[in-house]
């Protein structure tokens, strides 16, 4: 965010709340979503969950929106968001592809299926294709350590991954080379 | 709602009971093997053959070895089938009436199973957990009908101080001193938090505990509000388990309907209330001051501490913090007495502990046994060894804070005494099994990467000794390091325990001390050799600052 002088930035914040007020519906549900928690600030992170969910990604002006909604400084808003690794900033591919690095996952080649798929789509974890197809993320533990590694891909979690299988799974969702 | 009307919804789920019931997991390990699709094409085939006067499918939670799932259990015969697929159905529907089915069988009579005490996962695999009904069939919200109308809050906790019960999230602090801390402290407010972040990589107890028996640990947290004096609580709850969040929320929503959550609790002037908050992983926010900063909306950093949660917590009001697994204790104990779950256990660590065993072990899965049993019982009995004969090397437990122990000491009992002892905790329970074909030094660098990225940033030693350490063991990992490399790593952990604010910093070193303790010869074997072959020996390029601070 850039530093711009505070009554010019309070400004342009009620311009676009306006704005989103009279236009995308999904301000709409966000607002009352945060109706329901009465507007408290505590509820941030509970505002920011529904917010990642209706958009797919924070950006700078949602940020704002939620931060003059809950009463709550941009700065605070932005320093949430950006600590904790669920929220993300930069849009995400159409598909997800989420590579369990736990433990157990790893003692089992999770090291090896993350590169398998590194290779395959030339990108590295926490990154996103260019045509934005898929996004390839890593997490600490998903708690399926019985059906170690897993994998989650759009949400669904499966087990027992090799390096071909987890290839085989993302090459649908890749463009297909010459 | 009263001790009758439980009796009553009790009595009418009993009537419901066909003669053969069959079970299918849908805990979230056997659901992404499919076990949702096997439970549907179960309900369609018993529908289709008209036997839905005789057998009953029921969504049950955890099975425990996962590694075997989707399983299916029928009652009566005991039988368990494993790797069921939806396709199987209408021959395990068939198996009833006594046909044949080609079905892989498990063995329930395997140590596994037989080993095992169950407590906290009594219900786990037997009641439906989506159904308020089968937990009350299953001896559910008693507990809190006694507390309620028959204990003084004092009474409740005497009774907790009586069991031994100590807290299940790592530290081991006896659960039933922390209420009485709060109890009595004054004030208007008090809120009573369950830790359900269980960050820990490896460890999946409480959220299995979440998905299979939600409403023991409401039932659990309701006690704990009483015998305290809090009227409000919270569940911090991992947004990577949306199945146990779902769970919870559709067990709050139940209990809220018939009046065992909300005002005048059995007719008593008892209120209570649980709210689920729902974490937005950060490692850290397991720590509880952190979790409280997180549960009021900021960024989950931890404070120094005293004052502890107990006397000032959450918008400073005084507030209870247990772990899931130490709530879903409660109700038992209440039930069946302090005496009862006091003679469980050895001397200090009393009742039983659940685990979950992963990594290189033949069964994967959840296991509840009492404290003070062999870890051998544990991974090779129980556990069956590592797979395709291969050598057990060491057993991983407490996570990134805890420490490796190795194949020599498994005979070790496993209490928090005898793991703090070799190095270790027990932590929350996550157990992972390593063989011979894991190098101790990788695993070193890789619980120091975890510990570095999940840093909060708040102290220096933490922030900046994490990224030191992670920096020599990658040197080391890619033989590059000297021997004076070694040293300093050494240094840096005994000044990154010593100096840093929370648990996470105090205890990152643990898995590169608990592993240069026992496997010292493997990172020795890694270090630069001089052209004579005699290990190098001049200092590294370690900073010299890190040096000076220890």
């Amino acid at each position: 965010m850039k530093a711009v002088p505070i009554g010019s930035e309070k400004k342009r914040v009620v311009a676009r709340v306006m704005k989103h007020a009279s236009g995308d519906k999904r301000f709409k549900i966000l607002e009352a979503h945060i109706k329901k928690f009465q507007g408290r600030q505590d509820s941030l992170i509970e505002v920011l969950h529904k917010a990642q969910e209706l958009f797919g990604y924070l950006e700078d002006d949602l940020l704002l929106f939620v931060g003059y909604q809950l009463k709550l400084p941009p700065s605070r808003v932005y320093g949430v968001a950006t600590f904790y690794h669920f929220f993300t900033l930069k849009p995400q591919g159409a598909h997800t592809c989420v590579v369990c690095l736990g433990t157990a996952c790893y003692v089992r080649g999770a090291d090896r299926v993350l590169a398998a798929i590194e290779a395959e789509a030339k990108i590295k974890a926490g990154e996103t294709t260019p045509d934005r197809q898929l996004s390839l993320l890593t997490a600490r533990c998903i708690g399926a350590c019985g059906i170690a590694p897993a994998v989650v891909y759009d949400g669904a979690t499966v087990p027992r991954q090799t390096p071909e299988s987890a290839v085989a799974q993302v090459k649908g969702w890749l463009p297909h080379g010459p | 709602m009263d001790l009758d009307d439980l009796n009553t919804i009790a009595e009418k789920e009993r009537a419901f009971h066909k003669k053969t019931v069959i079970r299918c997991c849908t805990a979230a390990g056997c659901m992404s093997s499919h076990a949702d699709a096997v439970k549907a094409g179960l309900e369609k085939a018993v529908r289709d053959t008209g036997l839905g006067d005789r057998v009953e499918v029921r969504g049950v939670g955890c099975m425990r070895l996962c590694c075997q799932g989707p399983l299916v259990g029928v009652e009566p015969g005991g039988i368990l089938y494993e790797k069921v697929t939806p396709e199987d159905a209408p021959s395990l529907v068939a198996s009833t009436e006594g046909a044949p089915t080609k079905v892989a069988r498990g063995n329930p009579d395997h140590p596994f199973f037989r080993k095992q005490m169950s407590i906290v996962l009594a219900n786990s695999g037997e009641i439906d957990p989506e159904r308020i009904e089968s937990y009350i069939e299953a001896e559910g919200y008693r507990g809190l009908n006694t507390v309620l109308l028959e204990m003084a809050p004092k009474d409740a906790v005497d009774c907790v101080i009586k069991s031994g019960l100590r807290g299940r999230g790592g530290a081991g602090y006896p659960t039933g001193l922390k209420w009485a801390t709060v109890a009595k402290t004054p004030a208007a407010q008090k809120y009573v938090v369950c830790n359900a972040d269980e960050g820990d990589p490896g460890a999946f107890m409480d959220r299995s505990v979440l998905e299979s028996d939600p409403h023991s640990v409401l039932e659990g947290m309701a006690i704990a509000g009483y015998a305290v004096g809090a009227s409000q609580g919270f569940i911090y709850v991992r947004a990577e388990y949306p199945l146990a969040i779902k769970r919870l929320q559709t067990a709050i929503r139940q209990a809220k309907q018939i009046g065992l959550l909300g005002s005048g609790i059995f007719e008593s002037p008892f209120n209570f209330n649980i709210d689920i908050r729902i974490g937005a992983g950060a490692y850290v926010c397991g720590e509880e001051t952190a979790l409280m900063a997180s549960i009021e909306g900021k960024r989950g950093t931890p404070r120094p501490r005293p004052p502890f949660p107990a006397e000032s917590g959450l918008w400073g009001c005084p507030t209870l913090i247990n772990n899931v697994e130490t709530l879903a204790n409660i109700p038992p104990i209440i039930r069946k007495g302090a005496d009862w779950y006091a003679a469980i256990g050895t001397g200090k660590s009393k009742g039983t502990k659940v685990f979950a065993l992963a990594g290189k072990i033949a069964n994967t899965g959840l296991i509840e046994v009492p404290m003070g049993t062999p870890l051998r019982q544990i991974v090779e009995e129980m556990g069956g060894g590592a797979p395709d004969g291969a050598k057990i090397k060491a057993v991983q437990t407490g996570g990134p804070s805890g420490g490796c122990i190795p194949a020599h000491e498994l005979d070790t009992p496993v209490d928090y005494e005898s793991l703090t002892r070799l190095g270790s905790i027990m932590g929350s329970g996550g157990m992972i099994v390593m063989d011979e074909s894991t190098r101790m030094p990788e695993v070193a660098r890789y619980f120091m990467e975890f510990c570095m990225d999940e840093s909060c940033g708040k102290c220096v030693p933490c922030r900046a000794g994490t990224v030191q350490m992670h920096r020599l063991l990658d040197k080391i990992v890619q033989r590059e390091a000297t021997a004076g490399d070694l040293s300093t790593l050494e240094e840096l952990c005994d000044m990154v325990r010593n100096t840093s604010l929370c648990g996470l910093g105090q205890n990152a070193p643990n898995p590169v001390v608990s592993t240069l303790r026992f496997f010292r010869d493997e990172y020795l074997e890694l270090l630069r050799k001089e052209p004579n072959g005699e290990p190098a020996v001049t200092a590294g390029a370690a900073p010299a600052q890190n040096k000076e601070a220890s």
